[in-house]
């Protein structure tokens, strides 16, 4: 097992540099440089000012000096300042995170949730209308966009309850049930588009489980339908479920930048989106980043879970 | 040389089966997958309705989709405005069928751009593997790391936002995974023993491409194509809601849920009802296409769905 997470951990290093590469490219590709654009769009800087910004943000050194000095500050968890607010954009993020990291733990305890009993009862009525009704709600899952789903769910709960998401965000530890108002419906719209795939993997696993023999044996000894399903079918119909799970969290990191947008939650995804909207380029390549370091992270641990619970995928 | 006793016989064959004949039994094979895939068929009906939309866009909409009559803002539904008017008085049923041909076009020119790239890519990355094939293959795995709507996110704002560069970004979001498939497919199509035939014959690399391998191709880039074809719609939606997809007046499904759909949600649900269902019809219809697609091409997959 040391040597395959040794080798994994080896894979995934080249993969996060060369997507440090990408970004620091894509952040460098657009016609002058981040600065110009900037200047295009609030006018009226004289030229001076203009070479000392970009002295201090060191665009005037060559590509690979910058690069390096990027990386650097990543390495360093010191990644800079924000051309817009001038705020260190470790202390913002150290804001945003804990209120993603809430949200997206929230949306998937709700898409298990949701998925596991759904595709279990799928399965297990496989062709009767449970089963029908069960892979339509997953289907529109995937299908219903989570921003339309936030917007209606908003104006409904506005025209006939009355009542309004508590704005202003409010931490957990200040006030847990004001927290709780405002993660919840974010987390159960999140969770819902989530639960879609991980239902569809539970159904279809489930169904070629069931139909082994150590399943049959069970029956013929008698067993309780419940135990069956629970015990021995579910245990050994998880394993890919929790591969597509794992992929999911891609999704989820993108879905809560919309999400976050609409019920003003000051997470890491609208800090994103308001960078992008202000060329805060700083700020972008460090969320983008930030990102696609936590999705490796993901994946690796998926495939480090994959091959504990399956030794066979350790002797390859 | 064996070719030559082989085509006259298949020449014979097609000599007993008239045209017509081949016709009807296509017509009935339609006919019997859609009553062994009533979901599938479903699907398709809802991309012919959606297309024919798109295409006849001038001939359904009642109003000019960019007309602004202040006098009948916020209608609700009715005979007149069966999805009722915006706050400055525009048709919503005439944008929502505008925004169809938008819609579509964005996706088709996104998923072929990002297809055929894609194919590409694999193509060349799996018939000659070597430094070039490990090279491309990083390079779309550091494009992986990154989720698609951030990427696309990124890709926009470095760019204006407007429909051409979302349309480029949703492209660049594709070509990763689908040179993936490709490569993955055409690596085991090399192992058959035609294309060794062929190699050994002399026959030229882009035949044996063209004819022996693109073939087995075929099957898995039209399934990916068209799950991501719904995909591509809901980025593009998802793009223009945030503002940095297209811009006002065009009358694309996601930005007329933000831009009025949101301001006035209270007074006017419909603003937000039918584009949001819109968009929802959409990608549904894809997605169930795609599914439909992969259990009839994919005999493994037959009866999991």
């Amino acid at each position: 097992m040391f040597k395959y997470v040794l080798r994994r951990l080896l894979l995934v290093l080249p993969v996060l540099v060369l997507s440090s590469l990408v970004v620091f490219g894509l952040m460098r590709v657009m016609p002058g440089d981040a600065l110009t654009a900037l200047m295009a769009e609030s006018g009226n800087v004289s030229e001076r000012e203009l070479q000392k910004l970009r002295k201090d943000l060191g665009l005037d050194r060559p590509y690979h000096e910058q690069y390096i000095l990027w990386i650097w500050q990543m390495v360093t968890f010191n990644p800079g300042y924000s051309i817009f607010t001038g705020d260190a954009i470790s202390v913002s993020l150290k804001k945003a995170i804990p209120v993603t990291i809430e949200l997206a733990a929230l949306a998937l305890a709700f898409g298990l949730l949701i998925a596991i009993p759904v595709g279990v009862l799928s399965a297990t009525r496989q062709d009767q209308p449970t089963d029908y009704i069960g892979r339509l709600v997953a289907i529109s899952g995937l299908s219903f966009p989570d921003f339309w789903l936030a917007t209606l769910v908003i104006t409904f709960a506005a025209i006939w309850f009355g009542w309004i998401p508590p704005l202003g965000y409010t931490s957990v530890w200040e006030s847990p049930w004001r927290n709780i108002q405002q993660f919840l419906l974010p987390a159960a719209i999140l969770g819902f588009r989530l639960s879609a795939a991980t239902m569809r993997m539970t159904r279809s696993t489930l169904l070629e489980v069931l139909r082994e023999d150590y399943v049959r044996t069970a029956w013929a000894k008698g067993l309780d339908e419940r135990l069956i399903v629970y015990k021995h079918a579910l245990k050994n119909a998880l394993i890919p479920v929790i591969t597509i799970v794992g992929g999911q969290l891609g999704g989820l990191l993108a879905g809560t930048v919309i999400i976050e947008t609409i019920f003003a939650l000051p997470g890491l995804g609208r800090l994103t989106v308001e960078a992008i909207m202000f060329r805060d380029y700083p700020v972008v390549q460090t969320n983008v980043m930030l990102a696609a370091t936590v999705l490796v992270t993901i994946n690796l641990l998926v495939d480090l879970t994959y091959a504990w619970l399956d030794p066979r995928i350790r002797y390859q | 040389m064996i070719g030559k006793p082989m085509s006259t016989a298949t020449a014979e064959v097609s000599v007993f089966v008239p045209p017509t004949v081949v016709k009807w039994r296509r017509v009935r094979s339609l006919w019997s997958i859609m009553k062994r895939k009533p979901l599938g068929a479903a699907a398709a009906c809802l991309i012919l309705l959606l297309v024919l939309t798109a295409i006849c866009a001038d001939l359904l909409a009642p109003y000019d989709p960019f007309l602004t009559r202040p006098e009948v803002r916020l209608l609700a539904p009715s005979w007149q405005h069966p999805f009722g008017t915006d706050d400055i008085g525009r048709d919503v049923f005439s944008r929502v069928i505008y925004g169809a041909r938008l819609s579509l076009w964005v996706g088709l020119l996104a998923v072929g751009i990002g297809t055929v790239s894609g194919t590409l890519i694999g193509l060349i990355c799996g018939y000659w593997e070597g430094w070039l094939d490990l090279m491309l293959q990083r390079l779309m795995d550091a494009l992986m790391t990154i989720p698609g709507l951030i990427l696309a996110l990124a890709i926009v704002s470095v760019l204006t936002p407007n429909t051409t560069n979302a349309m480029l970004a949703i492209a660049i979001v594709i070509i990763p995974g689908n040179s993936r498939i490709v490569r993955g497919t055409v690596l085991s199509a090399k192992q058959n023993a035609y294309v060794e035939a062929a190699r050994a014959m002399g026959c030229p690399h882009l035949r044996i491409i063209v004819s022996h391998i693109l073939p087995n191709v075929t099957a898995p880039i039209l399934i990916i194509a068209s799950i991501w074809l719904g995909n591509a719609i809901f980025i593009e939606a998802s793009l223009s809601f945030l503002g940095l997809g297209t811009q006002p007046p065009s009358p694309s499904w996601g930005l007329m849920l933000s831009s009025t759909g949101r301001a006035f949600m209270e007074q006017a649900p419909w603003l937000a009802i039918f584009p949001g269902l819109a968009i929802s019809l959409a990608v549904l219809g894809f997605n169930l296409f795609g599914d439909t697609l992969r259990d009839i091409w994919d005999p493994k997959l037959r009866g999991r769905g």
